[in-house]
This record gives C-alpha cells, sequence and structure tokens, in this order.
C-alpha cells in the first residue's frame, strides 16, 4: 500500500477500508477466581461485634485453605438501549448465588440511567464495587457492622448527571428490603429506599477526586441475625447516613510506575424499634450508632502496592435490658488496623498478604490472609 | 431569600447554556491525535475536549468523573476503539447517561475501525499477553492511515451537524491535499530507514513499520502489556549481539529504564517517539507529529 503516493481520494477508496466484523465475544464472560488462605489466633466462627448484629458470613474470614469470592459475569449490550449484566458468585461451600442480575438503560440520554434487577446499592463509596476491586481481602470494619460487608438488593435505581463541568450525579433507588440492615422484605417486599448524591472534579492532570453524600432508609420486618447468643430479631426502622470521599494521583496521570488512593467513609446509623434478643423477652430498642475507616493504597514501583487502613466503631449503649445480649456493648469501642501488600503479574492476576490487628473485642486477635485473585476473559472496565 | 432562588436558577440556566449552546457539535477525544483530527476537519464547527495525554497510557485510564461528566455532553466521541479504551470507555459510557456516544450509534467514533488493521489474532490466548481480538489498535502511526480515517471522520461531522456540510468538505479537501503532500515528503525523507531492524518497547509501532519499511528486531515487554523482565531483556541482548539493529523505540509515557539498560549494553540508540500530538514540544499538531517522528528516526547515524 503506497497511498501517500497516490491521490488521496484514490486511496481512501481502497475496499478493504470497509468495517471489520467485530470479532469479540457477545456477550463478554469475564470469570475472577479468587482463594484465600488464613491463619487467625481466634477461632473466626466464634467471631462477634459487640453492640453490632451481624448478618450472614461477615466475620473476619475462614481459617486454612478457602475458595473466595469467585465469580463469573455475563455482560453486554442488548440492543441500543440496553445493558444487562449478571454476576454469579461462588461461595467456599459450593453453592452458587447471584449477586448482581440486572438491566440498565443506555439509550435515554439527558443524563438519565435507569437500572433495574439485583444490584449493589450506590450508597457510599466502597459499597458499589465488586469484592475483587477492593484493595484489600475483606470489608472494613464499619461495612461489616453497618451494611452486612455490602448492601446488595433487588429494586430500581435512577441516577441523573447534570449537564456542567463538575461531575455532579443525583441518584435514588427503591429496594425489596431483603438486604441487610433491612429484613425480611417489609412493606410488601417495598422495605426500603435510598438517595445519594456524587460530585467529582479534576484537581489537574495528576490528582482527582470524588465525594459523595448518602442516606437509607432501611425497615426490617423480624429480621434474622445470628450471635454467639442464639437467634435475635429485629422489626422496626433503620436510618443510615454516609460521607465518602476519594482522593487520587498518579504522576501526570499515568499510574502505571507510581500510583496513590486516599479514601475514607463515616457512617452512622439509627436503629430505631423492637428487638429480640436470643432467649429472651422483646425490648424496645433506639440506638445511633457510627463509625469509620480511613484508607491509603500506594503503588510504589510497578506491580507492588502497599496500604494501610484504620477502621473504628462506636455502638450506643442500649440501656441496662440488653446487659448479656448481642447488643451489650461491653464498654468497648471495637476498632482494626490492617496492612497489605500485593503484588500483580499483570493486570489479570494478583496475589496479596494482609496483616490485621482485629480489635473487635477487648481480646485482640493477630489475624493473616493470603489470597490469589486471577481476571480470565474479557476485561471488566473498573469503576473510578 | 426570593434574590438567592432567582440567582441559583440563572447562574444554573448560564451553566447549562454554555455547556449545551457554545459550539455547533461537542466532541469528546478520546486521544489528543483524534482532537488533532478534528480539530483540522471542522475547524470552530467542534468544541473539543481531549480526555488524555500523551504522557498518559490509553490503554490504561481512570473512568474519573471529570471524563463522565464531560462525555455525558459530547455529540460525538471519537476513539481509537478496536480495543484500545476497553479499561475505560464502557464505564465513561454507561456513567454518561448518553445515548448519543453509546456503542453503534453514530455519535461513536472508532478510528482503528475505519482501516485495515494487522495482528488480528487467530485466537485470543492472555498467554500472549494483552493482546487485542481486534488487531493491533495503534494506527495512529501511520499517516496513510489517518489519511482514509479523516475521510470517514469527515463523513461523520457532516452526518452529526448537516447545516455545514460544505465547510466540512472544504476543510476535508484542505487537509487531504496538505496531507498527501506531507506524506510525499516524509517518505523520501525516510528512504534510508527502509529495511533497518529496530527495537520497540511495546507493540505500538507495527503501522509505521509498516509505513516505512522497518523490520523489528524484537520488543522489550515480555508479551504487550506485560513489563520487560531482566532475564528477556537479557535474551535480547544476546539477539542483537548476533543481528544488530539500528536503534530501540518507545512511545513518551512509557519508561525509559529498559530501552536505556538495553542501549548502554549493545551501543545502539535508544530514541523516544511522541506517539501522539503533544507526545514532545514540536508535536503539535498531526503534521508537527510525524516531522517529530521522521527527525528523530533519521537523528540515528545509518
Amino acid at each position: 500500500m503506497k497511498c501517500g503516493k497516490l491521490l488521496f481520494a484514490a486511496c481512501a477508496a481502497l475496499p478493504a477500508f470497509a468495517q471489520a466484523a467485530d470479532t469479540g465475544f457477545n456477550p463478554n464472560i469475564a470469570l475472577i477466581l479468587s482463594g484465600t488462605y488464613g491463619d487467625f489466633e481466634s477461632d473466626p466462627e466464634a467471631y462477634a461485634l459487640p453492640g453490632f448484629p451481624l448478618a450472614e458470613e461477615t466475620g473476619p474470614g475462614e481459617e486454612g485453605f478457602s475458595l473466595g469470592e469467585s465469580e463469573l459475569s455475563l455482560s453486554a449490550n442488548i440492543d441500543p438501549d440496553w445493558y444487562g449484566l449478571l454476576t454469579v458468585a461462588l461461595t467456599g461451600e459450593g453453592s452458587a448465588e447471584v449477586e448482581n442480575a440486572f438491566v440498565q438503560t443506555t439509550g435515554l440520554g439527558n443524563g438519565l440511567t435507569l437500572r433495574a434487577g439485583r444490584f449493589f446499592s450506590g450508597i457510599g463509596y466502597l459499597n458499589e464495587q465488586h469484592a475483587h476491586a477492593w484493595d484489600f481481602v475483606d470489608a472494613p470494619l464499619v461495612y461489616r457492622a453497618m451494611l452486612g460487608n455490602q448492601l446488595g438488593d433487588d429494586g430500581v435505581q435512577a441516577r441523573w448527571l447534570a449537564p456542567t463541568d463538575l461531575f455532579l450525579e443525583f441518584s435514588a433507588e427503591w429496594l425489596r428490603g431483603e438486604g441487610f440492615p433491612a429484613g425480611g422484605g417489609d412493606n410488601d417486599g417495598r422495605g426500603s429506599w435510598s438517595a445519594f448524591f456524587h460530585l467529582g472534579d479534576d484537581l489537574n492532570e495528576s490528582h482527582s477526586w470524588r465525594a459523595g453524600l448518602s442516606y437509607l432508609s432501611a425497615k426490617s420486618a423480624e429480621r434474622e441475625t445470628a450471635s454467639e447468643y442464639g437467634e435475635d430479631l429485629f422489626s422496626g426502622d433503620s436510618d443510615l447516613i454516609i460521607a465518602d470521599f476519594v482522593w487520587k494521583w498518579a504522576p501526570e496521570g499515568n499510574g502505571y510506575e507510581r500510583n496513590f488512593k486516599l479514601q475514607a467513609e463515616y457512617i452512622q446509623r439509627q436503629d430505631e424499634g423492637e428487638f429480640t434478643p436470643a432467649e429472651t423477652d422483646t425490648l424496645p430498642l433506639d440506638v445511633t450508632s457510627d463509625g469509620w475507616y480511613v484508607q491509603a493504597i500506594y503503588q510504589f514501583v510497578h506491580g507492588w502496592r502497599v496500604g494501610l487502613r484504620h477502621s473504628r466503631l462506636k455502638a450506643d449503649e442500649p440501656g441496662a435490658a440488653y446487659a448479656g445480649t448481642v447488643l451489650d456493648t461491653q464498654g468497648h469501642d471495637p476498632s482494626v488496623n490492617t496492612l497489605m501488600v500485593d503484588y500483580s503479574n499483570s493486570e489479570y492476576s494478583r496475589l496479596r498478604l494482609q496483616f490485621s490487628r482485629d480489635e473487635s473485642t477487648a481480646e485482640s486477635d493477630n489475624q493473616w490472609l493470603l489470597q490469589y485473585q486471577m481476571s480470565l476473559g474479557a476485561h471488566g472496565a473498573h469503576s473510578y | 431569600m426570593k434574590h438567592l432562588i432567582r440567582l441559583s436558577i440563572t447562574l444554573w440556566f448560564a451553566l447549562f447554556l454554555r455547556t449545551v449552546g457554545a459550539a455547533d457539535l461537542q466532541v469528546f477525544a478520546c486521544e489528543p491525535e483524534w482532537a488533532a483530527l478534528t480539530k483540522e476537519l471542522a475547524g470552530t464547527h467542534a468544541q473539543i475536549t481531549t480526555a488524555t495525554t500523551a504522557r498518559q497510557d490509553p490503554h490504561h485510564i481512570q473512568a474519573r468523573p471529570s471524563l463522565i461528566a464531560r462525555l455525558r455532553r459530547a455529540d460525538l466521541a471519537v476513539c481509537t476503539g478496536a480495543g484500545l479504551e476497553t479499561g475505560w470507555l464502557p464505564m465513561l459510557q454507561r456513567q454518561s447517561g448518553n445515548a448519543q456516544v453509546q456503542t453503534g450509534r453514530p455519535g461513536l467514533f472508532e478510528a482503528a475501525m475505519q482501516v485495515t488493521r494487522l495482528e488480528v489474532p487467530e485466537s485470543v490466548d492472555r498467554t500472549q499477553g494483552d493482546v487485542h481480538p481486534e488487531g493491533n489498535p495503534h494506527v495512529q502511526t501511520d499517516p496513510r492511515r489517518i489519511a482514509q480515517i479523516a475521510v470517514a471522520l469527515s463523513a461523520r461531522l457532516k452526518q452529526l451537524d448537516p447545516a455545514h456540510g460544505n465547510d466540512y468538505d472544504a476543510r476535508l479537501a484542505d487537509f487531504s491535499r496538505r496531507w498527501s503532500t506531507a506524506i510525499q515528503r516524509w517518505e523520501q525523507q525516510a528512504e534510508p530507514l527502509r529495511g533497518q531492524r529496530v527495537v520497540v518497547h511495546h507493540k505500538s509501532w507495527v503501522y509505521l513499520f509498516d509505513w516505512l519499511g522497518l523490520q523489528e528486531a524484537g520488543q522489550l515487554e515480555t508479551k504487550p502489556g506485560v513489563p520487560p523482565s531482566a532475564g528477556h531483556l537479557a535474551e535480547l541482548k544476546a539477539e542483537l549481539s548476533a543481528r544488530p539493529a539500528l536503534m530501540v523505540i518507545r512511545a513518551a509515557y512509557q519508561d525509559a529504564r529498559a530501552d536505556e539498560w538495553l542501549a548502554r549494553e549493545t551501543g545502539i540508540a535508544a530514541v523516544e517517539l511522541p506517539f501522539t500530538v503533544g507526545g514532545s514540544e514540536a508535536a503539535k499538531d498531526l503534521f508537527g507529529l510525524f516531522d517529530v517522528t521522521l527527525s528523530r528516526l533519521l537523528q540515528v547515524p545509518q
């Protein structure tokens, strides 16, 4: 092809320039394989967080070898107006569980996007991200206590992005009310709703940020949680306020060699209603607890990152009647300090070592976790 | 209070009108070369925002809030396609709430899909590294392909903004004339390079090599997207002592250390090329991009 020496028009008319068929797969298939090896001083099966009833599978992890959050995703543009995604998570026990299954509009325009199905709520910053996109093996302590690690539920979501230079997004969700801190699908399966907004921008080529404020109203109708004392029930309202902030740095926006990320979230939850501690009578409850985490991740050379996280909780005293139950704070404010280092051989594979000094109870625990995370198939585009 | 409400409504509308009504076409260019081409072809009819710079690796871009906000207002996104932006553009598209720039709509223009691509793999296996099923996406290093892309992009601009159709035709004719003259000049200059062996950092230059008749003498990355390893570099050094090459080339955004090590060890030249508009001070537009590329390649004694 010596086009340059030909007339331009003749060059442009060569037949080979027609659109080539897309040889990509449809739908995109992405498989995440993940597994952990855990070593704990205290038995993680007996994990408790005084003052907080815990949702299922919200402990510090499994002892020994276990399959982590391995998941299979299928996604595609359905037609010019719709996008759909299914994520099936494979749990350590060998069962499969639908984590995400939703359809989303792409054709409405005017900054509006609607979604329906099962999805992770957009509240906060970390909640919407899949576990494999987290920078640590586990969710921060405050997510474990307040959101059962991560709030996913069935429902609908609307997002509107303002036509401004500043990123300004307003969203709302209406959910079934099965996802913790809701439970039991109250109000005939319309038990939770949320509203949140995000704003964000670049400071310059090297610095970018996003901040958000979220509100969640979660109703519970005989929500079951298990603890060392047995099964507890809660009926009532939980109101959450979440403030989140993330700031990222990469020299001239090129994070290949070095980059830095700082993120922090604060969550306050008010629970009001009736609580039935295991083997006790139903008692009135009105407590407002809060907690936060802050974490920093630094990639100091291509492939290698270190991270530090501090998370802290403060449970409200529910009153003398709750002494000896799961809600008894035992006068202790739980906290965890976590250190991690991970290595990525390519953008598809990662090995991670994590150490936590867990002070969930007055007795502290040293926890080691070794994790692999591999991504096969389609590159998933990651959100900010 | 009334004042305050009125003021905030006015501000809101001012913001809205400024961003919606300013130019005829709002263009979101994924890479600087397509911003430069759009500017050549649309002139003042387009207001262009560029998502990445020459210092950034277009494979690895964060789906930042600012980019989502900019894509939200675009009438046209001009991107490379062929999988280059697969790690970030789909996320921007889905979060933008902008129907026009979705895949398959006229508001998304994929430059690489307008030309014949090289290195289209028969199978995609990640043991081969980050290979794209659509073929090598780095088409902007061949000016002949840019000429073809210009024709398709101009047609797209006309389709989206028919009111200025004559202007787009005139600008395309003018650009094409200047561009083919420049290509002739570059090809004459590059004659001594024909058949020379050149090591590449990443497989970014296959179209440049196709154009100038250069021979690839190896790549620093073990596999596309997998960084150079000590063992691989040692092998490459041994290969080069048996069959010498003229130089090792890299893009402005790539880390120079492995290139410089190889240059020291083997005595070949390490050359940084702009790769896109803005990749060097003189590469201010597409013409400058190839002027700089050619002059840097020719600086190395043949």
